[in-house]
């Protein structure tokens, strides 16, 4: 039984089909890259995994329970959480703040705490009572990937943490996620950077128009199938 | 001199009325970026509440209200999971529209149980109990209960609002709900508490309007206009922004009514615009949105 799983996956803006009939499994301690172009539906999929778009209850299925459509807190309760595309940082929310509604509703003890997440990013122990505005792109993608981490997730969802940072930032940020799996945690990563993507993940889904086009280890994938699988020709 | 400091006090007391009005209104707009427009008549329904508990059971004012006080919470919390989150986060205009249609209701409702005569909140005589503090020169002690008050509710407010998760879950919902839920925030029943915890703070504001002064069904709107004015003055979003707003408005219609009694309300207006043209955002905005 998969730690997560969809079947037959629709999602839909209203009139708009966003998603169509999309089948993945995430399991623990694997790292899962979905890639795909801009509007591929990656975004969606992520979105509908954590309750913020409605699903079919039997579409989504956590740890073999049906989970589709119940609501962000509730799905956030059995072990699912997003580090958001765009940071989502909350403004008014100190550093630590933001890190510690993070864990407000977990339940249950696990490995990640204010001080395991210090561990993790060491340049936000520093900035710890700073506003999470006053910090840079990086950092602030740290606060949001530590955010999700507070909550003790099983599956942690990672939406495009590379966008609009320089490289040398993308390459600390990647290099926090081994540890993470480490800790038990199924890793999945939402991103538009194919080479980074691979470069981290067992297992890569490829999205095109709200479809998977593809799905394989990395290392048996060849430049042409992911060519055709992302723009389709 | 003397009739000057006076009038200086006097206008700092009234202040901590204005300022208990308004921090419940404040505290709705901080967390829902929703005007209550039924917030004055919420204060009067208070008011009438610790009458109706005082005389039903024989109680002090202080008992009274300590069974208002939750009575009030359960009400905002009910008001706000039944009605108004149906209405919150989609458009400005449906929340003013129901809480409009609630300020009616609620008026007629007090009109229909209460009748239309004025009433009064017995203190047992503090009410014309005075501190002298020079001759000539005194100030009394229900109003200086009221500042006392006003100050210990803002300060109450911002303990929870900065150092609880309650208060991180309502600046979080504030700045972003859909990333709010995906921490596992119910925004409905963060909003829920917060109306509960704005009528709490209205049933304080509400002992003190009735000991200082008559009350009937229909003075609501006028206390929220005063309400209105103190939040912006003092900036949207700030606790303490509305503690000195709510000082600046008793000051202006203090040191007004000073100069001409006919003046006093029309200073108080006179200030509100003025604050409005010069910093339209208030003397203590927040980086709000």
């Amino acid at each position: 039984m998969s730690l997560l799983a969809t079947a037959g996956l629709t999602a839909f803006y209203g009139d708009f089909q966003a998603l169509y009939g999309v089948d993945v499994t995430f399991e623990a301690g694997e790292t899962v890259a979905i890639v795909g172009a801009n509007g591929a539906g990656k975004s969606t999929l992520l979105k509908t995994l954590t309750g913020l778009i409605p699903a079919a209850r039997e579409a989504v299925r956590f740890a073999g329970e049906a989970i589709g459509g119940l609501s962000p807190a509730h799905i956030l309760k059995r072990g699912v959480a997003l580090a958001p595309e765009g940071r989502r940082l909350f403004p008014s929310l100190t550093v630590e703040e933001n890190l510690r509604i993070g864990g407000d509703h977990r339940k249950g003890a696990g490995p990640w705490a204010l001080e395991t997440v210090y561990d993790l990013f060491p340049a936000l122990r520093e900035r710890r009572h700073a506003p999470s505005t006053a910090l840079s792109g990086g950092q602030q993608q740290m606060v949001a990937i530590g955010r999700a981490l507070m909550s003790n997730p099983r599956v942690l969802l990672c939406d495009e943490i590379s966008l609009g940072l320089a490289p040398i930032v993308v390459k600390d940020l990647y290099a926090a996620l081994p540890k993470i799996k480490t800790s038990g945690c199924a890793v999945v990563i939402v991103e538009q950077d194919i080479v980074q993507a691979l470069a981290v993940a067992n297992r890569v889904y490829c999205l095109q128009e709200g479809r998977v086009t593809l799905t394989g280890k990395p290392q048996d994938l060849t430049r042409e199938a992911i060519q055709e699988a992302y723009f389709g020709h | 001199m003397i009739l000057a400091v006076d009038t200086l006090l006097q206008g700092v007391l009234l202040g901590g009325l204005y300022a208990l009005f308004a921090a419940g209104l404040s505290l709705i707009f901080g967390v829902m970026r929703v005007v209550n427009l039924a917030h004055g008549d919420m204060i009067v329904l208070a008011a009438f509440l610790i009458f109706a508990i005082a005389r039903a059971f024989g109680v002090g004012l202080g008992v009274a209200l300590l069974i208002a006080i939750p009575a009030m919470f359960a009400i905002g919390y009910a008001v706000q999971f039944v009605l108004l989150n149906r209405v919150v986060g989609r458009d400005i205009l449906p929340p003013l529209l129901v809480t409009f249609g609630l300020s009616i209701f609620t008026q007629n409702g007090l009109l229909a149980v209460f009748s239309a005569d004025s009433r009064r909140l017995s203190a047992g005589g503090l009410e014309s109990a005075s501190i002298a503090l020079a001759p000539g020169l005194a100030i009394g002690v229900v109003p200086l209960m009221t500042l006392a008050a006003a100050i210990v509710v803002i300060f109450g407010l911002n303990q929870i609002f900065y150092r609880t998760a309650m208060g991180r879950a309502f600046r979080a919902v504030s700045d972003d709900p859909a990333i709010a839920q995906l921490m596992g925030v119910d925004n409905r029943r963060v909003f829920a508490t917060a109306m509960g915890l704005a009528l709490a703070v209205g049933a304080v504001a509400a002992v003190f309007l009735g000991v200082r002064a008559n009350f009937d069904p229909s003075i609501g709107p006028a206390r929220l206009i005063f309400a209105f004015e103190a939040v912006i003055i003092g900036g949207l979003g700030s606790l303490w922004g509305t503690l000195a707003g709510g000082v600046l408005l008793g000051l202006a219609q203090t040191i007004g009514a000073e100069i001409n009694p006919e003046w006093q309300l029309l200073a108080g207006h006179l200030v509100f615009l003025a604050v409005l043209v010069v910093r339209p955002r208030g003397l203590f905005a927040r980086g709000v949105g």
